[in-house]
């Protein structure tokens, strides 16, 4: 009899460790909610279409709004995804496709371990590969330390879905006499979509909020600007400046900012899930 | 007695050192169904995809010999060239899942780039469709995705898909070894039809199914061809003894 | 394909059942016609192609049975087809001996005038050829008739027997011209014989029955 605990006891103890589960999960869920309520309470007064359709005004002056830097965050997202994109994809299909290559297990592990370089370091190395050389702030090269932080993700995403491609696609591809670069780009590709676009989507989820590559690279900048050769703003960097600024009307927009930016990146995060939703294809 | 189509001379198949297929020497007769059973890891499945040259794609895998698709010897023809006139449909239906049930009846159109007008396509897809007895149940929803097709019809898709690129010779592996019995029997039925057009090598460990369906049947034992004759003289009155110990249950 | 496979070795059964029904039809007319050529016939040619089709055919079911491995009805047909073939060569072998016998009794004076031979054998290829039908259209009601004509045939066959006995007793001569046309009763008997072991077995196969030997199974008799 004393081998067993009675079932009285048995379900008393279920019920607390069910109960410790549900506190300790809500535990941590307190400080999120509360991030996220204060930057809501504090960002939401400010919100304003205004805010979103004008440029920065100097010190002193009421309104202005971040245009400037919403753009700028917009052109540097879609300037490194042009650039980390067609790498990363070809470097997960080299990946895969040679997954049983010992050359291929090096550089799939170095990948990982480059998943974790601090995101400074990468501003640092596109300052001095291109900011030193041509002497002059860019769009192209924060855009470059970007692109570098997103290639892991890229690479990673792109390897794991195509690994999970079976074989036997591939073999009705050859069985009807498709050469092995048709194969990949018109069976293999096409079948591993979501996968890659929900990798790349939380990858420019990841780059948007990115602060330290672009202190030396993009630099940031007052005014609208298209041209990538030059310094251009963005959210992060706006919220940067305006933070460590010893007004506190700016204190308030780089709360505004925030907001903004932490929608920008829930919205390629909830774009991520969905596309993968979507587009997923069972085997 | 029938043409031949296809003659297998002194054929060997190697995945690095392990001797698969040893010195296989047969003759396939157009316009028959010719069955090659044997216990699993015989090289029946290795020696039917020699035929189409996927064997050597395996890492490691080569193959020696000769074979003759009526005059051309296939191991030095280009691979793309002899892949697209021996079809060949695998032991798990995989369709293409990004495409409609049209785009894969067309794809070995398609995804090799060869250009052609609509209604031709549609002519094409038609006839491969109803060639493989899948017409009836798909004419209405061309253009829904492969994949929610059951497993004998995606069978029957992957059939069609062969038969688009109008082969002479189409290669089964197993085909109907992860289907239910009454889609067993509707593909089987229809290979009986497809035999009038095409000539069918079906690798098969279902003794059973090899008897009901060939007219030849070759049986193959670690590597070897043990006997290859008319399925009416197989089933009844082996030569080998072996033969007959396998359709004995013996081993296998 | 098992289907067409039966379908072709009926075919075949059938188009011999035919061919045994024309032996004996045969040897009868030779026997009243005294026509000695169409005698010959039957037991020079006739039995040789009699012959070769039983093993074709014999061939045939062996071969659907190690390819298909039919089940239930299908593979009682093909049991059934495998026995009305042995069947129907034993028809042809005694439509042969009944040949036979009437090449030695067309040489000879006739001992009396044939009556009931023609009418048994008439009677005898009708349940032949009922036989068959019964197969051809899977009536066993139709089997079961032929079945109890059987009774008729040997009274018959008693009937003439009893009738050979006083020729016989009366004139030593006749025995052995009698014993002859006893032959081709018992033979005609035989046939009739066989032929109510064709419809039998017809009864076997549609409804899976055994009625052979008068034999009844237990949960028969318990209903």
């Amino acid at each position: 009899m004393n081998e067993y605990i009675s079932s009285k006891k048995r379900e008393r103890i279920d019920k607390i460790f069910k109960f410790s589960i549900y506190i300790i999960t809500f535990t941590i869920l307190i400080p999120l909610f509360l991030i996220f309520g204060f930057i809501i309470t504090n960002g939401i007064k400010n919100i304003s279409i205004e805010f979103l359709i004008k440029n920065p005004v100097p010190v002193g002056e009421t309104g202005g709004g971040i245009l400037n830097a919403l753009i700028g965050t917009f052109i540097l997202i879609i300037l490194s995804s042009v650039l980390a994109i067609p790498f990363g994809i070809t470097a997960g299909i080299y990946l895969s496709e040679n997954s049983n290559k010992k050359y291929a297990q090096y550089i799939s592990t170095f990948v990982d371990v480059f998943q974790g370089i601090p995101s400074i370091v990468l501003g640092i190395i596109a300052y001095v590969w291109i900011v030193l050389p041509v002497k002059k702030f860019s769009a192209l090269s924060g855009a470059v330390a970007l692109s570098i932080m997103m290639l892991p993700t890229i690479i990673k995403a792109t390897e794991e879905t195509l690994k999970m491609i079976p074989y036997s696609l591939k073999e009705a591809a050859y069985s009807l006499g498709v050469p092995y670069h048709r194969t990949i780009l018109k069976v293999i590709l096409p079948a591993a979509f979501s996968g890659i676009l929900s990798g790349t989507l939380v990858s420019i989820g990841r780059i948007s909020g990115e602060t330290a590559p672009l202190l030396f690279t993009a630099f940031g900048s007052n005014l609208l600007e298209w041209n990538i050769f030059k310094p251009m703003n963005s959210l992060p960097l706006l919220i940067f400046n305006y933070a460590k600024s010893p007004y506190p009307e700016w204190h308030e927009l780089a709360w505004s900012a925030s907001l903004v930016l932490i929608t920008i990146v829930f919205l390629f995060n909830l774009l991520a899930s969905i596309g993968e939703k979507k587009w997923k294809i069972k085997f | 007695m029938e043409d031949q189509i296809l003659t297998i001379r002194n054929l060997n198949a190697y995945f690095g050192d392990f001797h698969a297929v040893k010195n296989v020497n047969m003759t396939v007769y157009k316009n028959t169904i010719t069955a090659i059973m044997g216990p699993s890891g015989c090289g029946k499945t290795t020696l039917i995809r020699c035929i189409n040259r996927l064997h050597e794609l395996t890492e490691g895998a080569y193959t020696t010999g000769e074979i003759y698709l009526k005059n051309n010897n296939i191991l030095s023809m280009n691979p793309i060239i002899i892949r697209r006139q021996i079809g060949m449909v695998f032991q798990k239906p995989n369709p293409f899942p990004t495409m409609s049930i049209y785009d894969n009846v067309i794809a070995g159109y398609k995804i090799n780039g060869i250009k052609m007008d609509k209604t031709e396509m549609d002519t094409i897809v038609e006839n491969a469709l109803k060639k493989a007895a899948l017409w009836d149940e798909v004419k209405d929803k061309l253009k829904q995705k492969g994949a929610f097709l059951s497993g004998g019809q995606q069978q029957r898709l992957c059939i069609a898909r062969a038969i688009a690129m109008k082969p002479e010779i189409i290669l089964l592996d197993e085909p109907t070894s992860a289907l239910d019995p009454k889609s067993t029997l509707k593909i089987e039925e229809l290979l009986e039809e497809l035999k009038k057009d095409i000539t069918i090598l079906i690798v098969t460990h279902n003794i059973a199914q090899a008897a009901r369906i060939s007219d030849y049947t070759a049986f193959m034992y670690l590597g070897e061809l043990i006997e290859y004759d008319k399925s009416d003289k197989m089933f009844t009155n082996p030569s080998n003894p072996k033969t007959n110990e396998y359709l004995k249950g013996c081993f296998g | 394909m098992l289907e067409s496979a039966i379908n072709e070795a009926k075919q075949k059964v059938v188009e011999y059942s035919i061919f045994a029904e024309k032996m004996i039809e045969k040897a009868i007319k030779g026997l009243l016609e005294k026509n000695r050529e169409l005698l010959e016939e039957v037991i020079n040619e006739d039995e040789n192609q009699a012959n070769r089709r039983e093993i074709d055919i014999e061939n045939q079911g062996i071969t659907i049975i190690a390819r298909f491995s039919p089940k239930a009805k299908e593979l009682r047909t093909i049991l059934m087809i495998l026995k009305m073939n042995n069947d129907l060569e034993r028809i042809c072998d005694h439509a042969v001996d009944i040949a036979e016998s009437a090449l030695y009794l067309i040489e000879r004076p006739q001992l009396k005038p044939f009556i009931d031979i023609p009418r048994m054998s008439t009677l005898t290829m009708q349940m032949l050829s009922d036989a068959i039908d019964s197969f051809i259209e899977e009536d066993p009601s139709k089997a079961n008739e032929v079945v109890k004509k059987d009774d008729i045939i040997d009274d018959f066959r008693d009937q003439i027997l009893r009738e050979l006995i006083t020729y016989m007793s009366t004139d030593m001569n006749t025995i052995e011209r009698a014993l002859r046309i006893l032959n081709i009763a018992r033979h005609l008997e035989r046939i009739a014989d066989l032929s109510t072991n064709i419809c039998e077995d017809v009864i076997y196969m549609v409804e899976g029955r055994n009625i052979k030997h008068h034999f009844t199974l237990m949960e028969d008799k318990e209903d």
